[in-house]
């Protein structure tokens, strides 16, 4: 087991490598750079814009520099936990993105929680009892599920919030913790605030994950191995838990893999609609303003959670499955 | 039609008949069907369809609510609308409008309205539906905050966001089937190569890439060319689920006995591609190709919406959600969310067909 994670994570390493360099350059492709976008700021505010100022500014920022010298500066910081500096906020990286990747990894590992909490037991109950009426409905809901996008069911829970509840839905805080340090009271608040927006980003993902755990399942449920020990005498439940379900269970890790990348990247526009305090509005205004550092940092964390996901994925159908784990 | 008849019917019935027959079973994707070539025929013709200019304007009608169509008059078939009359509540000076019940605005099909170049090419001025008198306005589902019709500019940006799935399908499919093609067909090598870039593209978080890429455009572009680039985009993360579709399919038919008496002929490899093998696998791509669009109408939407795809003048459905973006505007005029619920009667008849089509497409299925 030991040797498997290992194996593992060094494959992770040529990964990471790749997916900086695509990131990186995906950020330089962009016509202009800061400077100019700061220039067209400054010229739209009616101000005088000086050459020679712009010039300073280029060098003093390393943006004369080739992409490939600017690539090797910002990984070999990387490397040491320093992201550069934003050039939009005038601070380092790190300091602006702490908290707000944190805050998205907790949205979307208790969303994926949410997820497999909910998809599991409807999944079973669709299998177990197909063609019943509660199968039909929730067959129902997962394709509903499934077409609506995410940033318009937090529109419509916005709405509905708004014309009802006479409150905002948006937002991780109510005001009084917007800007408090860490303490009992604002995870308390954090938990208030939270589900809304775990809700609708874990409809789509519970939507296809029941629609996966129903087809396992039935493909499993009249295996012979099932009658023989429905033959033997094993209750019902038991015999459902112990056997079919485990066998069942399978794809149903091994799609942690891509359920994981699905949540980051809806979890970046839900944020931005609900106005959450993640990753996503932050790195939306990093990409406009060309603030290449900050853009680059977040899409780098955001890629590197989703290989985090595959590797955790890998690791779970290990344990869960005796086959692959002896291979 | 005797059970004699209708066996010796299906043991001469063609492949294609096959699948038609077992598609008509299926009742949601019948549903879904009729609803996608509705959707497509009204994007196909906007101009007549949609009873008004999508952009013409009054900034005396702004936010105006929709209002009901009353079919009946009395005892007579007469549809028609109450005209609303613009109100200030005396203490607030807060405006709204009030239903007024003494005039009704008459409704007449094929009516003259407002002037349009259908395609760009035909002048007309004939609408489906439209007020008895042109100069009246009727806003079915409500106006937006420079008093359009929203009505009006739906039916417009189904043309784009429906249009954007056909196209970023299309480039997906032809990178899908090369690549798929090829990595299912040659194996070792190639396999491995096309794999790896697979795995690393669908790791990647899609949202965060598609902004990077849109962000890439330069502002002063035309919408042609944003539109056609915005698709390029959407197609290159998309097309690697059809690629392992395909993929999938060509390994497995690879061993199939009718392909190696196809060797055994002594036919060439391309003629074993594409006449014995891509005809076998076509049922299947056309489903995956079908569960494919509704995935790239979502994308272009988000896109759209975050203010990185289609930008005004340009009418998407994903650039008019824009108009609903914060609460201000959706609690004064929840309608702007309509648009939203098209791109989710789409999406959900573009699945249920697709799911139809999969189901159709497979021989041993029952």
């Amino acid at each position: 087991m030991g040797r498997f994670i290992v194996r593992r994570l060094a494959g992770m390493v040529p990964f990471i490598i790749l997916v900086s360099i695509t990131v990186f350059m995906l950020i330089k492709l962009t016509p202009g750079d800061f400077v100019s976008n700061y220039a067209a700021a400054l010229a739209a505010a009616g101000e005088t814009v000086d050459d020679a100022m712009l010039a300073s500014m280029r060098s003093r920022y390393g943006l004369d520099q080739p992409w490939l010298v600017q690539y090797w500066d910002w990984i070999s910081g990387v490397v040491v936990g320093d992201f550069g500096y934003s050039f939009q906020w005038q601070q380092p990286v790190s300091a602006l993105i702490g908290e707000r990747m944190g805050l998205t990894l907790i949205l979307s590992v208790s969303t994926l929680l949410f997820t497999w909490s909910v998809a599991l037991p409807i999944g079973v109950y669709s299998a177990v009892r197909r063609y019943s009426l509660g199968d039909y409905l929730f067959t129902f809901i997962g394709f509903v599920g499934l077409a609506v996008p995410g940033f318009l069911l937090a529109l419509v829970l916005m709405y509905v919030g708004v014309s009802v509840f006479h409150a905002d839905v948006g937002g991780l805080f109510s005001s009084a913790y917007a800007d408090a340090p860490w303490s009992w009271g604002r995870c308390v608040d954090l938990a208030q605030h939270l589900w809304i927006p775990i809700i609708i980003l874990g409809t789509s993902g519970a939507a296809s994950l029941i629609r996966i755990m129903r087809a396992n399942l039935l493909d499993q449920l009249h295996q012979p191995y099932v009658d023989t020990a429905r033959a033997k005498g094993l209750s019902e439940f038991s015999l459902l838990v112990r056997y079919p379900i485990r066998v069942a269970l399978n794809p149903f890790v091994s799609t942690l893999g891509w359920v994981l990348p699905n949540l980051v990247s809806g979890a970046v526009i839900i944020s931005v609609v609900l106005n959450l305090p993640t990753a996503g509005p932050l790195l939306l205004q990093a990409l406009m303003g060309q603030d290449q550092y900050l853009a680059g940092a977040f899409l780098l964390l955001l890629c590197s959670l989703t290989v985090i996901g595959t590797l955790l994925s890998d690791i779970l159908l290990a344990l869960l499955d005796p086959r692959i784990r002896f291979q | 039609m005797s059970g004699a008849v209708m066996a010796g019917g299906l043991a001469t019935a063609s492949q294609s008949k096959l699948m038609w027959l077992r598609f008509r079973r299926h009742r949601m994707a019948m549903l879904g069907l009729a609803i996608v070539v509705l959707m497509y025929l009204v994007a196909l013709f906007a101009e007549p369809v949609a009873p008004f200019n999508p952009d013409k304007s009054n900034a005396r009608l702004v936010f105006h609510p929709p209002q009901m169509v009353q079919f009946f008059d009395g005892w007579s078939f007469s549809p028609h609308v109450l005209a609303y009359r613009l109100a200030r509540d005396p203490v607030t000076l807060q405006p709204s409008y009030i239903a007024d019940g003494s005039r009704k605005v008459r409704l007449r099909f094929f009516v003259a309205g407002d002037p349009y170049k259908l395609w760009g090419l035909f002048e007309g001025n004939i609408h489906l539906i439209g007020p008895e008198n042109a100069r009246d306005a009727v806003f079915i589902l409500g106006a937006d905050r420079q008093g359009r019709d929203v009505l009006s500019r739906m039916i417009h940006g189904a043309r784009a966001s429906l249009s954007i799935g056909l196209v970023g399908v299309s480039i997906s499919l032809l990178l899908g089937i090369t690549l798929g093609g090829m990595s299912g067909f040659f194996g070792g090598r190639v396999d491995w190569g096309v794999q790896r870039v697979i795995e690393f593209i669908i790791s990647l978080p899609t949202i965060p890439i598609w902004l990077a890429l849109a962000a890439i455009l330069p502002k002063e572009w035309s919408p042609m060319a944003i539109y056609f680039t915005i698709t390029l985009i959407i197609s290159l993360v998309g097309w690697t689920e059809l690629a392992r579709v395909v993929r999938g399919r060509f390994l497995a038919l690879r061993g199939d006995s009718f392909v190696t008496a196809a060797w055994l002929d002594g036919c060439s490899q391309g003629r074993i591609i594409f006449r014995h093998m891509l005809p076998a696998l076509t049922s299947h791509i056309i489903a995956a190709v079908t569960l494919a669009i509704p995935n790239m109408i979502l994308a272009e939407t988000a896109l759209s919406f975050l203010g990185l795809g289609l930008k005004p003048p340009a009418i998407s459905w994903g650039a008019l959600l824009r108009e609903a973006q914060n609460v201000q505007s959706i609690a004064a005029a929840p309608w702007l969310l309509l648009p939203g619920a098209a791109v989710a009667l789409t999406v959900l008849a573009l699945n249920f067909l697709g799911d139809g089509l999969r189901d159709a497409a497979d021989p041993y299925a029952n």
